[in-house]
């Protein structure tokens, strides 16, 4: 746009609301930052025994919080390189008969007690980190999934057919109209997923999978209960940050216009 | 894209003739066709209107003209092509189409939407920027105000407008259009009905229109075709022949008990003597202009702005309590077109609740003034016509 000819221009279609958006976004950072800054004060100045400093020693602190994160984002991709075409494909003509079955899969794994898909994984697949990433995918994939698929039921059958009628082949219509309609509903479903990877994590560390799990564990097993309230209250601070980035992505990726 | 020029009273045509040869439609699992083998000519340059109760099948036929709809059988012919067996992505990037709302793709601004189908075919950017700043203008938007906007931003008329525009935008020959006025409030849809006949009157595209509204078929139709289930032709003729010679009891009750109101259809404000009003420009002296009316023994004065464009129809007694005329535009002005129906103007005169409507012509500029008197005596004519 070179010249603002009409006062109504010159503000960026959504601006307000975005505005609005954005200020309800610096909130949740906000109060992470705090919360972690108290538990810096506090882990530098209190006294620790033995069994409890190892643990919490910053080096050790550092690497549970990055074996947690590495569990995390290798689950997302795999549950986004998944839950994504998949759930495209299940709104294409003839694939939309497998919707139910798909769907039921999908349920079952979420529904299913998270520990006992860990464990019975474990028993199938060996411990260890593999065996993690698949029972995380396999509980995280459904809101992606379902939401993909939400999604993309939900853009006006009109504006497919409008596509198509103009001329843009399904393809086209496919990339250039259904799926960014669908983004805003697509990308929530994977900030539930990431938020649902970050906490079920914790549960790896039963069959060696690593993770923060392993500070709340040993906390609750040597009754130590600075670990257990150190690793659940990191877990926490990453869910919250993991759901704010999501929240941030979905307010830039969501589609001008809508 | 062609550039059409029109010269006055000579129609130009930029589209092609449309030919179906046994056209015929079957779903599986029904046992009538919902189309059963539809013959119809449809000559380049006409307007055709289909009309005919829900279920008659007629926008199935129309769909299978750009084959969102694959026929089962029969063949359909663009000019001397046919085009049954055409790859359908190809096919429908050189027809328009045009559906209810529009149809925009509110994440994409009206200038995208618009560049699309020129998009698809392989056009520079600066071919399709101009393009679609003159198709803004041939609808009637101001490209520098509208093209960066979101189709949200945009009532429903604009967007309708902005819809008839992308259908526009590689200048296809044919345009098909599946209800597209019958979301938005009456006033408006008749300014778009105006609109659509003058954009055709200047560009001669074909142009199959679906409609479910009679009145709109008689207002925008060269031809009307009359459908019933199955989409059997029952009537294929100009308005006025429909109108006078329903060809059978099924067309009459289509048509309505009221057809001889609906003769106030096939006026045009055109076709009356409009009254020449008192006009003044905004600015000009009270007192020189109240002078003029009582002069020429009018009430009332047309005052227009700078181009000549009505904004407002006051009194003479308001007039006189201004020094100068006011530049204030009266929304609720009632305006039509010289292409308008009687039935507009009278609608228009009713949502106003005014005893006339200012007609324009020209770049919307005063043409004159029809009042009630005027509707009711063409009434009158035409019931003693059909008693006659």
């Amino acid at each position: 746009m070179t010249a603002v000819v009409d006062p109504q221009v010159d503000v960026e279609p959504g601006g307000r609301r975005d505005g609005v958006a954005w200020r309800g976004l610096l909130v949740q950072p906000a109060l992470i930052a705090v919360a972690l800054v108290a538990f810096v004060v506090w882990r530098s100045t209190a006294t620790l025994t033995d069994a409890e400093a190892r643990p919490l020693a910053w080096s050790a602190l550092g690497s549970s919080v990055v074996d947690h994160l590495e569990l995390v984002a290798v689950a997302a991709v795999v549950v986004l390189v998944i839950g994504i075409p998949l759930g495209v494909l299940l709104t294409r003509g003839p694939f939309r008969r497998a919707t139910p079955l798909v769907l039921g899969i999908a349920n079952t794994g979420q529904a299913a007690p998270a520990i006992g898909l860990f464990v019975l994984l474990a028993t199938w697949l060996g411990f260890g980190f593999r065996s993690a990433v698949v029972a995380l995918v396999l509980y995280s994939v459904l809101p992606v999934l379902r939401n993909t698929m939400v999604g993309l039921q939900g853009v006006d059958a009109r504006l497919v057919e409008a596509g198509r009628g103009m001329g843009m082949s399904a393809l086209a219509v496919l990339l250039r109209v259904e799926l960014p309609l669908a983004v805003p509903v697509m990308l929530s479903g994977v900030r539930t997923a990431l938020v649902l990877l970050v906490g079920t994590a914790t549960l790896a560390t039963f069959i060696d999978g690593g993770g923060l799990g392993l500070l709340i564990t040993t906390g609750i097993n040597l009754n130590l209960d600075t670990l257990l309230y150190s690793g659940a209250l990191l877990v926490a601070l990453l869910a919250l940050a993991v759901d704010w980035v999501g929240r941030v992505v979905e307010t830039i990726a969501r589609p001008k216009g809508l | 894209m062609s550039e059409t020029t029109t010269a006055p009273d000579q129609r130009t045509v930029s589209g092609v003739a449309i030919r179906l040869e046994g056209v015929t439609k079957r779903y599986p699992g029904q046992q009538k066709p919902a189309v059963d083998s539809v013959d119809l000519e449809i000559a380049a340059g006409e307007t055709v209107m289909f009309v005919g109760p829900s279920g008659c099948g007629k926008t199935t036929l129309l769909k299978m003209l750009n084959r969102l709809i694959e026929p089962s059988g029969g063949k359909i012919f663009l000019g001397d092509e046919d085009v049954t067996g055409q790859d359908p992505d190809r096919l429908r990037r050189r027809i328009g189409y045009v559906i209810q709302a529009g149809g925009l793709f509110p994440h994409m601004t009206v200038g995208t939407n618009i560049g699309l189908v020129p998009g698809m075919l392989g056009w520079d950017k600066e071919r399709i920027a101009e393009r679609t700043d003159e198709l803004l203008d041939l609808v009637g938007l101001d490209p520098e105000v509208y093209r960066a906007r979101y189709p949200k931003e945009l009532s429903g008329g604009q967007q309708q407008r902005v819809g008839v525009a992308r259908a526009l935008a590689a200048d296809p020959p044919v345009l098909l259009m599946d209800e597209p006025f019958g979301a938005v409030d009456p006033i408006t849809r008749q300014r778009l009905q105006d609109e659509l006949l003058r954009i055709q009157e200047e560009l001669g595209k074909t142009i199959v229109f679906v409609t479910h509204d009679f009145d709109e078929a008689v207002k925008l139709g060269d031809k009307i075709v009359v459908f019933d289930v199955g989409a059997r032709v029952v009537q294929y003729d100009t308005p006025e022949a429909i109108l006078a010679e329903p060809a059978e009891e099924y067309v009459a009750d289509f048509v309505g008990a009221g057809a001889t109101l609906k003769q106030l259809t096939l006026t045009r404000v055109a076709d009356t003597e409009l009254h020449t009003p008192v006009t003044a420009q905004a600015g000009e002296d009270s007192a020189a202009v109240v002078a003029r009316a009582t002069a020429a023994g009018e009430q009332y004065v047309v005052v227009t702005d700078g181009r000549g464009r009505p904004i407002s129809w006051p009194s003479v007694a308001e007039l006189t309590r201004t020094t100068t005329v006011p530049a204030t535009r009266d929304d609720r002005l009632p305006v039509v077109g010289l292409r308008s129906t009687l039935n507009d103007a009278l609608d228009t005169m009713l949502a106003a609740s005014q005893g006339g409507v200012v007609v324009t012509g020209r770049r919307d500029s005063v043409a004159g003034v029809l009042v009630v008197e005027q509707v009711m005596a063409a009434i009158q004519a035409t019931r003693g016509e059909t008693r006659g």
